[in-house]
């Protein structure tokens, strides 16, 4: 997969709109069983990452998943900051400038070991890993694009039902379950908007 | 915030609401007056509640000392955000920072006062950590 000057401005744009568009949505799922601000603070953080395009365009694709990764990290303002912060920059040092499917998977293995590490987190406690891992997953075993997204949609749905053991929502206990995790839908918003942006292909 | 030039192990206060960090800063500041380096920082980096690395790291830098930094954090975000900024910080540095498992008020002032009789790093850590223990 190679990404030029105009594929890697469009993909930075697209999550930034994924975002921006959703800030409510996502605040009012964190109104639900958090502290209501991961709308906002992720709205922040992309607009924030908005700001340093065209820059940012000019940098290789590792270096310009870095700078996203810590332009979130210092901008967001939550414990989403690190989390997302660190999958990007996780990526973006993984990865070589021209990677194949093969360096996309490892990668991803890689920054979601890394976001595992920075929460003490494994999937199946009601966050953004239970969206990352099931789509890796995907990913992984030669999922298409599509298979992609619709996993990507179907497990941030799976954490409705979920009893939240890690973040502010397991303060909740079981009034946690029943309302979908905030981090997973973005997570979820931010794989998808990737996709549709890079008009990805299983085959490249 | 403040500093010291004591030489004992420095304080950061680290808590979502800017008003919690002060106070508890105060708080530290009337138990052991300038004996350590204290720093608090609170809040999004839109004044709203919430922590950000960028203020951890500043406040790392007005506590410094080269005993180390004890790190006194509230809610998840605020550990995480500080575990960030600790990885973040020159690597001569990063192993004289740590961030305690305490409350955030107790712990502070628990902490400071430890510091303030000369303790090691991991002695303040460790009763800051023992308070609840």
């Amino acid at each position: 997969m190679s990404l030029d000057r105009g594929a890697r401005e469009k993909l930075v744009r697209a999550l930034a709109a994924s975002m921006i568009e959703h800030a409510e949505e996502l605040t009012s799922l964190d109104q639900a069983i958090g502290d209501g601000d991961h709308g906002l603070n992720m709205k922040r953080g992309f607009e924030a990452v908005l700001a340093t395009l065209p820059g940012l365009a000019d940098k290789s694709l590792p270096e310009l998943l870095k700078a996203i990764g810590m332009t979130l990290v210092m901008k967001v303002g939550g414990a989403s900051g690190p989390l997302v912060g660190t999958f990007f920059m996780e990526l973006g040092k993984a990865l070589p400038e021209q990677p194949a499917r093969a360096d996309l998977v490892a990668a991803a293995d890689k920054a979601i070991d890394a976001v595992k590490m920075r929460g003490r987190s494994e999937a199946g406690q009601k966050t953004l890993l239970d969206v990352l891992v099931p789509v890796q997953a995907v990913f992984a075993g030669g999922g298409d694009a599509k298979a992609i997204a619709a996993e990507a949609a179907q497990a941030a749905d799976r954490t409705t039902p979920m009893l939240a053991t890690r973040g502010r929502a397991s303060f909740l206990g079981e009034r946690s379950i029943g309302h979908m995790d905030p981090g997973s839908r973005s997570a979820s918003l931010l794989i998808s908007a990737a996709i549709a942006a890079l008009e990805f292909e299983a085959t490249s | 915030m403040s500093n010291s030039s004591s030489g004992n192990v420095g304080i950061v206060i680290v808590s979502h609401s800017s008003k919690i960090a002060e106070g508890a800063a105060d708080m530290v500041r009337q138990m052991v007056g300038n004996a350590v380096p204290l720093a608090w920082t609170g809040g999004d980096t839109d004044g709203g509640l919430g922590t950000n690395v960028a203020g951890i790291l500043e406040a790392i830098e007005v506590a410094w000392s080269p005993a180390g930094v004890a790190i006194l954090v509230d809610l998840g975000g605020a550990e995480t955000n500080s575990e960030m900024a600790v990885e973040m910080l020159a690597e001569d540095r990063r192993a004289r920072v740590v961030v305690c498992n305490a409350p955030v008020v107790e712990g502070a002032v628990i902490a400071a006062t430890e510091s303030s009789g000369g303790s090691s790093l991991a002695a303040v850590k460790r009763s800051a950590e023992e308070f609840y223990a």
